[in-house]
C-alpha cells in the first residue's frame, strides 16, 4: 500500500497527490511513470511523475480525471491509501543544454512538462514556455514554470485568460521572432496538439520531442499494447519511450488506435462515478 | 523398497488408465472453472496399482527435477496421500501446479514400462491429487528448516524458476528475498495461464507455501528500475542473485495491420483476462474486446490458451490459425484435444498475410495464404512452404498473435558485465552460472522459451550452485 501524503486541487477536474513511494523517489528522472491501480478489481494506468522528494520518500503525480480509474483517484485524499504503484519506468527524458529550448504544455501535460522544464533549466538552456488549456481555470503550474522559464506564455482557446488560440499560435509567434534561436521543443499535452506542434516544428526543422500516453497493461514491455509506428517502425511506448522524435511519430494510427475502449471506459466511468455519488450521500448522511 | 501391491503384474495390467474427471466441453467452453477435477480417491488409488513398482524406475529419468515418483505412488497405493506429496515436495515444491501443467506425456510418463505395450501410469494426475488433497483437508506442514545461514539472495522474478529457487534455498536455510514487477507473485503462472487450466486459488496456496519457509516478497518492485542488480548487491548487502525473468516480451509477425484495434499479442490478451480479470469487466475496471470471430495465431501452449479464452469470452467462431499442420503443433496433445472439444476450429496450414481494417480502424479480416510441407528445417519439422495463388480471406475481429516471446531486456541492459545470447536470452554454463560471478539465471529468460517444470528445474540447479558459490567465498582461499 502506498499511502497519500498530501492532497492539492490544482485546477476543477486536475489534482495534485503526494505518494509515499521511497524506492520510487530515490531513482525517478524527469520524464519517468509510475504505473498504479487504486483498489483491487482496478485498472493499472501510467502516470508521469511529476516531481519527487527522495528525503521523505515521495513522488507527485497529478492527475486529472477524465476516466473511472482517474475519478476514483481523485476522490481519495491525504491519509487513503494507492494499492500498487510501480515504477521508475520508461526512458528519462534525455536533457541536454540546446542553447534555447521552447517548452510547450497542453493541459494537464504541463505537469508532465514541468520536471522536463525545470531539468533543460538546469542544464543551462534558456527555456520558454508556452502553457495551453481550454479555458481560464484549467490552466496549471503557470507560477512554477514561471520558477524555472525564461519566459512563459498562456494560451486559452476561449480567450478567457492571457493569450487567445491555441499553444501552436504561440510557438509560431515565438519561432518567427527574429533572433529567438529555438533549438529544440519538447511538447506534452494531448495527441492533437502533439500533433499539430510536431508538424509546425517540422517546417522549421527544429527537433522536437513528444511523450506518449497509449493503452498500457503492465508498462514493463510485456504486453505490447502500448506499440506504435515511429519512423515506419513497432515501438512500445512502455519502454522504448514515452518520449519519441514527433516528426517520427505515426500520431492518426495512435489516435484511432487509443480510441479502441472508448465504450468500455465509458461503461467504468459511469459505474465509478456511480459508486463515488453513492459513497458522497452516505457521508453527507 | 520391497513391493506394497498385492497384485500381481498381469492384474495391474488389466486395469485401465484411469480417466479425470472433467467439466463437459458445452459447459465449460462458456465459463473459466477448471476443464479437469483430477481423480477422485477411488480412481487415485486404482490407477496407483498399475504401477509395476520397476526396479529401475524409468519415469523418474524422465523428471526434470528427479521426483521419486515410484516412491509416491506407492505412498498412495498405501492411501498415505500426505507422505505421498511430501515425497514430491522432496524435489518439487509446486506439486499442484505441476500435476496440472506439466507435459508429463513427453516426460516421465513417455518413459513408463506400462506404456510400451499399454497406456503409462497416469502420474501427473496422481500428483495433481495428492496435492490437491493435501490442500483441501489442510495437511500443509512446512519442511523444517535445521540451519540458519546469514547470507540474504535476491531472486528476480516469481515465476516457476524463481520460486522453485527460492523455495530451495529457503529450505536451505538462507535468507531469500523475492522481486515480481507485477502487483502479484506467479510471472507466467498469474499472467498467462488461464484460470480454467491453473486456478488461481491453487497458485495463491502454492506462493503461501513458499512465503511460510520465510522468504520475502517485495511486489511492483521492477529490477532494472526500481533497483538495479548492482545496487542489490552493493546496497542492499545480496550475496547472490539468481535471475528468472521469463520470457515477457511480446514478438509480432511484422505484417500490415498489426497495430490496429481489435489485434492483441498473447501475451496482452492473456494478461487482461489473467491477471486482470477482464473477463470479469465491468466488476473490474480493466476492458477487454472479442469479435464474434476470433483468430489466434500461433501451434504453442499459449495459442491453445488464447483460443481457448477466446472462445470462453463469448468468441462465436474461435480460429487457430498455424503454418504447419496438426502433427508439428508444440501445444501439449491434451489442450489441443481440449480444445478440439471446445470447438476451435484448426485452420491448419495456413500462413497469415494482412490483417485487414474497416471504416473505424476495426479488424475486419485476415488475409491467408494455403501452404504445403517441404523439407524439414533446422528444428527437425517440415518447413512450411506457400502455394502460389491460395490467398483467401477469414472474416473475424480480433486477432491475437501467439507466435512466441523473448525475454525482457531491462535487466541485460541495467547489468554490466552480463554476457546475452541470441534473442536476447542470458547466457548460463550448466550450473546456471552467468558470466558475472553471484549472478545465475535460469527459466525462459536463458532458455528462450521452454517449460514450467524446465523452468523450475533450473531454479533448483541454480540454488544449489548458489549455495556452493557461497560456500567457496566463506572458505579460506588455498
Amino acid at each position: 500500500m502506498f499511502l497519500i501524503l498530501r492532497k492539492k486541487v490544482l485546477a476543477p477536474t486536475v489534482t495534485q497527490f503526494d505518494v509515499k513511494a521511497p524506492f520510487i523517489a530515490r531513482k525517478r528522472k524527469a520524464g519517468n511513470f509510475v504505473m498504479i491501480r487504486v483498489e483491487e478489481g482496478g485498472e493499472r494506468i501510467p502516470l508521469t511523475i511529476a516531481d519527487s522528494n527522495p528525503a521523505e520518500g515521495s513522488i507527485t503525480l497529478i492527475v486529472q480525471a477524465i476516466g473511472g480509474t482517474t475519478k476514483l483517484l481523485t476522490s481519495k485524499g491525504a491519509g487513503d491509501s494507492l494499492l500498487d504503484v510501480v515504477g521508475p519506468l520508461g526512458n528519462p527524458t534525455p536533457i541536454e543544454n540546446h542553447g534555447v529550448v521552447a517548452c510547450v504544455g497542453g493541459g494537464v501535460g504541463t505537469a508532465e512538462l514541468f520536471p522536463i522544464a525545470q531539468a533543460l533549466k538546469a542544464a543551462g538552456n534558456v527555456v520558454h514556455t508556452i502553457i495551453g488549456a481550454r479555458t481560464r481555470e484549467l490552466v496549471i503550474l503557470e507560477q512554477e514554470m514561471a520558477t524555472c522559464s525564461d519566459s512563459v506564455t498562456v494560451t486559452t482557446d476561449d480567450g478567457s485568460y492571457a493569450r487567445k488560440g491555441f499553444v501552436t499560435d504561440a510557438l509560431k509567434a515565438l519561432l518567427d521572432l527574429p533572433g529567438s534561436g529555438v533549438h529544440a521543443v519538447y511538447a506534452i499535452g494531448p495527441l492533437p496538439m502533439m500533433k499539430a506542434v510536431s508538424n509546425l516544428t517540422r517546417t522549421y526543422g527544429i527537433a522536437t520531442l513528444v511523450s506518449l500516453n497509449t493503452i498500457m497493461v503492465d508498462g514493463t514491455g510485456m504486453c505490447g499494447g502500448c506499440r506504435l509506428t515511429v519512423g515506419g517502425q513497432m515501438k512500445f511506448a512502455c519502454v522504448d519511450g514515452p518520449e519519441f522524435d514527433g516528426h517520427a511519430v505515426d500520431f492518426d494510427e495512435l489516435m484511432k488506435r487509443n480510441r479502441t475502449y472508448v465504450d468500455m471506459e465509458k461503461i467504468t466511468d459511469e459505474r465509478h462515478v456511480c459508486r463515488l455519488t453513492a459513497v458522497r450521500q452516505e457521508e453527507i448522511r | 523398497m520391497s513391493a506394497v501391491n498385492p497384485l500381481k503384474p498381469s492384474q495391474r495390467m488389466k486395469i485401465p488408465r484411469q480417466e479425470s474427471i472433467e467439466q463437459p466441453a458445452a459447459e465449460r467452453s462458456i465459463n473459466f472453472l477448471e476443464v479437469s477435477f483430477g481423480f477422485d480417491e477411488d480412481r487415485a488409488v486404482l490407477e496407483s496399482q498399475r504401477c509395476l513398482e520397476c526396479k529401475e524406475p524409468y519415469c523418474t529419468d524422465g523428471c526434470p527435477v528427479g521426483i521419486d515418483i515410484r516412491g509416491f505412488v506407492t505412498l498412495v497405493l498405501q492411501k498415505d496421500y500426505v507422505g505421498a506429496v511430501q515425497k514430491i515436495r522432496e524435489a518439487n515444491y509446486l506439486p499442484a501446479i505441476c500435476g496440472r501443467v506439466c507435459p508429463q506425456e513427453s516426460q516421465c510418463e513417455s518413459l513408463c514400462v506400462m506404456g510400451k505395450k499399454l497406456t503409462p501410469v497416469a502420474i501427473g494426475k496422481l500428483e495433481r491429487f495428492v496435492a490437491d488433497y493435501e490442500m483441501k483437508h489442510q495437511l500443509f506442514t512446512p519442511p523444517v528448516v535445521t540451519e540458519r545461514r546469514e547470507e540474504k539472495i535476491a531472486v528476480v522474478g516469481s515465476g516457476p524458476s524463481g520460486l522453485t529457487c527460492a523455495a530451495e534455498l529457503a529450505k536451505m536455510g538462507y535468507r531469500v528475498t523475492v522481486f515480481e514487477a507485477l502487483h502479484a507473485v506467479g510471472g507466467v503462472l498469474r499472467y498467462g495461464i488461464p484460470e480454467f487450466r491453473l486456478p488461481k486459488e491453487i497458485l495463491d496456496l502454492e506462493t503461501e507455501r513458499i512465503k511460510a519457509l520465510g522468504v520475502e516478497v517485495y511486489t511492483n518492485f521492477v529490477i532494472g528500475r526500481t533497483a538495479t542488480i548492482d545496487e542489490l548487491f552493493d546496497e542492499w548487502g545480496f550475496k547472490a542473485i539468481f535471475l528468472g525473468t521469463g520470457a515477457g516480451t511480446p514478438t509480432f509477425m511484422g505484417m500490415p495491420g498489426e497495430n490496429l484495434s481489435g489485434v492483441y499479442s498473447a501475451n496482452e490478451f492473456l494478461t487482461r483476462v489473467n491477471l486482470m480479470g477482464a473477463y470479469r469487466f465491468p466488476e473490474n475496471d480493466t476492458p477487454i474486446k472479442i469479435g464474434k470471430a476470433v483468430g489466434v495465431i500461433g501451434g504453442g501452449n499459449t495459442a491453445m490458451d488464447a483460443v481457448r479464452t477466446a472462445r470462453r469470452l463469448g468468441a462465436e467462431r474461435a480460429y487457430l490459425i498455424y503454418r504447419r499442420s496438426r502433427e508439428e503443433m508444440p501445444a501439449r496433445e491434451e489442450e489441443i484435444h481440449h480444445a478440439e472439444q471446445e470447438g476451435i476450429e484448426f485452420l491448419l496450414l495456413t500462413n497469415p498475410l494482412r490483417i485487414l481494417a474497416d471504416e473505424n480502424n476495426w479488424v475486419q479480416g485476415l488475409e491467408c495464404q494455403r501452404m504445403t510441407l517441404g523439407e524439414p528445417d533446422e528444428s527437425g519439422r517440415r518447413r512450411p512452404v506457400p502455394i502460389p495463388g491460395s490467398e483467401f480471406t477469414v472474416e473475424l475481429q480480433t486477432v491475437i498473435e501467439a507466435i512466441g516471446q523473448k525475454p525482457n531486456p531491462i535487466i541485460q541492459a541495467t547489468t554490466p558485465g552480463l554476457a546475452t545470447g541470441k534473442r536476447g536470452t542470458v547466457v548460463t554454463d550448466a550450473q546456471q552460472a552467468t558470466s558475472r560471478p553471484g549472478i545465475f539465471a535460469g527459466g525462459d529468460l536463458s532458455r528462450g522459451g521452454a517449460t514450467v517444470i524446465l523452468a523450475m528445474r533450473d531454479g533448483k540447479v541454480a540454488a544449489r550452485a548458489i549455495a556452493g558459490y557461497l560456500q567457496g567465498l566463506n572458505s579460506p582461499p588455498p
